[in-house]
């Protein structure tokens, strides 16, 4: 399991990236991605939605399944992935770089874990 | 008494004591003995000869009319011989829904081919693989087009009274607020449709032709809809489709249909079948079953249901929609008939509705007190004025074996023909009105 | 195998339509279609040998065991189909009026009257389509009732855990929350959870009895009394009713709403998907909430009335009239003794079933007898040998047996449900256990080719991923080829 030092992460496996410019990108860890199987679509949220944090932004399909993508901080879409909509895909072969959603006005976040912690609560989970 | 149950009553003895049970009462022991049922109110059971015999002698209490001027919604057309033989087949008639693609392929390549054909009369990129009929069909595409900030449903009020009904019914439910759009000179109103649309509306909805058979300005109606940023739903009648324009043509975001003039006779309502195509960009909304292409390990083509992460079974309370059948084998009569006609066939059945409405219409005209009442363009069905009450007409009609116009809530009468209308009948409803009024 | 499109052939064609008999008509300017019509080109032995091949490629339960849980594949007998077929039944127009359309009527009165019977309800209306059209319709007479006693706050329908997905699903499209309610060790429903979660808020409770896991709730009428008190209505969801159906009765164990699917439970054929009926019953005091249309008694004989506070319209005209026809003809065939008979067949051979499988697999809630249906767990066995409940269902393909329902209920590991029905002998069902236990002992020697299984269709596994990742929806004919 690949767990990139820079980033931080939720117990609901989703990771998170802090830019200089106060945005932050958000995807699905490389847990998520093995534990879901072959993605087949993403149902992402529009530019200027609000999200909360904690609260589902969109959701991953699988071909007999369908999980919800939860989002780590309280902010508005900047962007979308639109790539994510061709090749869901990208999610399985490059979870850190396929990216879902950028936020921006962020004004609250949940507790987020660090590398090692993350490791440590899948650990757990299994 | 018969009871499709191929174990004898020693059999069954035989079963139970293999299980270590004495009776049935012991495979029962959950349930609360004081609920279980003495004897059910029923009558005896019956051979197949009595039930045959009572099941005919009910079907005998109906009249069938071997002349139908009578559309509204259900429409008697010709059914090639190869329709009825084909979906008679035991093995289409007694199948599940095809969870099973490798056991399947034979009824999930039908509904491919049928998705096909639906998409090549309606115009538009993909179809699901049926749903209960246009009605419900309609209410569905109601629902695709619901989003946060638009929950306003607009309907003309030359759509079928029961399409418009059940669209009301099924947004009881959702929530969606349903606005009708007034009728003008039989058409839908342009203006009242621009009036009525602005950013809470989800969705207009047209019926192409209207219930009373006229020709809507529908790529222009629907360019309204879209102006205003509302979907555009075009319900139309499928054998129109071989010459009018498509909803594809006419910029429509998802075409709906009542299928039954597809080979299904009339039933008495049902079973019909509804069939439901959209844009590419809605693909992903559209409700029930879709069969997509794939291939099995070694590369072979096969068939399987798709897109299936939209549905009740796997979304449960987040699905948009609880659809978990189709009407099958009404989609596949669909088919085989489509095939059977082919585009020619399919076109001739079109025109020869247009011209025997025509003739009808002129016939049923030169009758004193008979009007059209809307001038213009229509496909199969024209109103007209009545002098005499309609109830009269239509006693009288039926007399002579004449299944006459729908009286509308005006008073006026709402008249079908299509290709088993034959000259010789138009002319014989001519002196039959001629003798009634 | 080729598609239609691709055995068209330009200019064949079946001769259907006499010459045109009067002056031809036409569209004016700018009316007409533009883009060709794409439909295939092919005579009628084309057509007939196209879907005799399809029919090659498919299984009814007419041609074999289908033990798919939930779905009740009974035999259809073929006298039903020829009575529904009859011209008097398949010519009436449905606007036709009352006094030339008695006999549909009395269809649907009779079998009205009969239905109501064996389901203890007072009422009931045959226009929704299929049994989740039919949860619809029942939760949508739920809404308006409370609202018509101005009891606003019913917003929730509490569902079972283990409850099919088309409950959870119906509620939404009526605008209610859904609150899942778990099931206790038994497999029944959990009566402390169900306390906590019924209260003003309850609109109605949706429950299968027997569940999905083929059990008895013996609580049953403590679960419905707990609703009741609480002000919710109990809906019926009649999937599994062939287990009980004569025994015991949906209306005596407190219910006040059911849906029934005709074509499980009363025979009518699934048809590959449909058509299918889903008529939904209900104690006499919700029936003026029933759809339009519903059949009374009139001064000159039987008429439709619209009930006082109806909920509306569900489906065009009356629902899947000839599918009525055939439920009728089957009810009246097995009459009052008949259809406890099917109902306690249907149970004898799931017992039987199950009992022949006890020792080679593992059985979710095994310990009581089931219903109508078993549900076998594989996890231990995909623990041990890497065969899977869809490796197994995919092997007895290969030996002509429609596999059972695959992972469902959601509350089994690895779930295998099998629903014999009554209409398979004891020698089908010892076949098919003979070759369950030899598929268990090939998990051990071989798991490899049950892996790959099946081998003896036309394809093998599909590549389901492909299929939804790029979805390809209708035939598009080759470059250069349109």
């Amino acid at each position: 399991m690949n767990t990139p030092d820079h980033l931080r992460y939720t117990k609901s496996h989703e990771w998170i990236l802090f830019a200089d410019d106060g945005t932050a990108k958000v995807g699905l860890t490389d847990h998520a991605q093995d534990a879901l199987g072959d993605l087949v679509f993403v149902n992402l949220p529009q530019v200027g939605d609000a999200l909360t944090c904690g609260e589902a932004l969109g959701d991953v399909e699988s071909v007999k399944a369908v999980s919800d993508v939860y989002s780590p901080v309280t902010g508005t879409v900047k962007a979308v992935n639109e790539d994510l909509l061709d090749t869901p895909e990208a999610i399985n072969s490059d979870p850190y770089g396929a990216w879902l959603v950028e936020v921006e006005n962020i004004t609250d976040q949940e507790e987020l874990l660090d590398a090692a912690a993350y490791q440590d609560h899948c650990a757990q989970e299994d | 008494m018969g009871s499709y149950q191929p174990s004898t009553q020693e059999e069954r003895q035989a079963m139970l004591e293999a299980i270590g049970c004495q009776s049935m009462d012991d495979l029962y022991a959950q349930v609360p003995p004081q609920m279980r049922l003495d004897h059910l109110d029923l009558p005896d059971g019956k051979s197949e000869l009595e039930v045959r015999r009572i099941l005919e002698g009910i079907a005998a209490k109906n009249t069938v009319f071997p002349s139908v001027f009578r559309g509204a919604g259900a429409y008697k057309h010709y059914i090639p011989a190869i329709v009825k033989s084909v979906t008679s087949k035991e093995t289409f008639v007694t199948a599940y829904t095809p969870y099973q693609a490798e056991l399947s392929q034979g009824v999930l390549q039908s509904i491919f081919e049928y998705q096909t054909m639906i998409c090549a009369l309606t115009g538009m990129d993909a179809s699901n693989a049926s749903i209960y009929d246009g009605a419900s069909a309609a209410a569905e595409a109601v629902a695709m087009c619901r989003d946060r900030k638009r929950s306003t449903v607009l309907i003309s009020a030359a759509a079928h009274p029961m399409v418009r009904r059940t669209v009301e019914t099924y947004c009881f439910g959702n929530g969606m607020e349903v606005k009708t759009v007034p009728v003008k000179n039989g058409f839908t109103d342009t203006q009242a449709l621009t009036d009525l649309l602005d950013d809470t509306v989800a969705c207009f909805y047209l019926q192409q032709p209207n219930y009373f058979g006229r020709i809507e300005a529908a790529k222009e109606l629907g360019e309204a809809a879209h102006a205003a940023g509302a979907k555009f739903i075009m319900g139309v009648n499928p054998i129109a489709m071989a010459v009018l324009k498509t909803p594809g043509e006419c910029g429509a975001d998802i075409a709906v249909g009542e299928g039954q003039p597809l080979g299904m006779p009339l039933s008495f309502g049902g079973p019909y079948l509804g069939f439901m195509a959209a844009t590419s960009a809605l693909t992903r909304k559209l409700p029930g079953r879709i069969v997509g292409e794939t291939t099995d390990h070694d590369g072979r083509r096969a068939y399987v249901l798709t897109l299936q992460a939209r549905e009740q079974h796997i979304r449960r309370e987040k699905a948009s929609s609880n659809v978990c059948s189709n009407q099958a084998l009404c989609a596949m009569t669909a088919a085989v008939y489509l095939a059977a006609v082919g585009p020619d066939g399919l076109r001739q059945v079109a025109e020869r509705c247009m011209a025997h409405a025509r003739y009808a219409a002129q016939k049923v005209c030169d009758v004193p007190g008979f009007d059209m009442v809307y001038p213009g363009p229509y496909f199969h069905e024209f109103v007209t004025t009545c002098p005499c009450k309609p109830e009269k007409l239509l006693t009288g009609l039926a007399k002579r074996g004449i299944l006459g116009p729908l009286p509308l809530e005006d008073g006026n009468l709402l008249w079908c023909a299509t290709e088993m209308n034959t000259r010789d009948e138009i002319d014989a409803l001519e002196q039959a009105i001629r003798e009634v009024v | 195998m080729e598609l239609l499109f691709e055995k068209s052939r330009k200019g064949r064609r079946c001769d259907l339509l006499p010459p045109l008999d009067v002056p031809p008509a036409h569209l004016m300017a700018g009316m007409e279609r533009e883009t060709p019509l794409d439909l295939p080109e092919l005579s009628e032995v084309d057509l007939t040998r196209h879907y005799s091949a399809l029919e090659r490629r498919a299984h009814g339960v007419n041609n074999g065991f289908y033990p798919l849980g939930s779905c009740t594949m009974k035999y259809n007998p073929r006298i039903n189909e020829e009575l529904s077929a009859l011209p008097g039944f398949t010519g009436v127009h449905p606007t036709q009026s009352a006094d030339t359309a008695q006999g549909c009527l009395e269809v649907l009165y009779l079998a009205e009257e009969l239905l109501c019977e064996i389901t203890g309800m007072d009422a009931m209306t045959f226009q929704p389509a299929a049994g989740a059209h039919g949860e619809f319709t029942a939760l949508l007479m739920v809404k308006k009732y409370h609202l018509d006693r101005g009891d606003t706050a019913r917003t929730k329908i509490l569902v079972p855990d283990s409850a099919h997905g088309t409950n959870p699903a119906s509620a939404a499209m009526c605008g209610f929350t859904v609150v899942n309610v778990p099931s206790n060790p038994d497999g029944g429903v959990d009566l402390e959870a169900l306390k906590a979660a019924a209260g003003p808020d309850t609109a109605a409770l949706m429950l299968t009895n027997p569940n999905t896991l083929g059990l008895f709730d013996p609580n049953i009428l403590e679960i419905t009394q707990i609703v009741h008190d609480a002000g919710g209505l109990c809906y019926y969801d009649g999937a599994n009713l062939n287990a009980v159906m004569g025994v015991v009765r949906p209306g005596d164990m407190g219910f006040d709403l059911v849906h029934l699917n005709l074509h499980k439970t009363f025979s009518t054929p699934h048809g590959g998907g449909g058509p299918g009926s889903g008529p939904v019953g209900c104690k006499k005091f919700l029936q003026d909430f029933l759809p339009v249309f519903h059949v009374e008694e009139g001064g000159d004989g039987l008429e439709f009335k619209d009930p006082a506070k109806s909920i509306g319209s569900v489906k065009v005209f009356y629902g899947n009239f000839t599918v009525v026809v055939k439920a009728l003809a089957y009810i009246l065939t097995l009459g009052a003794q008949g259809i406890p008979e099917a109902a306690k067949g249907a149970v004898l051979n799931a017992n039987y079933l199950r009992e022949q499988l006890r020792g080679t697999y593992d059985i979710a809630y095994g310990d009581g007898p089931c219903m109508h249906e078993f549900v076998l767990t594989l996890h231990d066995l995909k623990k041990q040998t890497g065969v899977s409940a869809m490796d197994v269902a995919k092997a007895l393909i290969d030996h002509g047996i429609h596999p059972p329902t695959m992972y469902f209920p959601l509350i089994v590991e690895e779930a295998l449900m099998f629903e014999p029905t009554e209409t398979e002998s004891r020698e089908t069902l010892d076949e098919a256990a003979a070759v369950l236990r030899d598929i268990r002992a090939q998990a051990d020697a071989d798991p490899e080719s049950l892996h790959t299984a099946p081998h003896t269709t036309p394809i093998g596994r599909p590549d389901e991923v492909k299929a939804a990742r790029h979805p390809v929806l209708r035939y598009t004919p080759p470059e250069g080829k349109a």
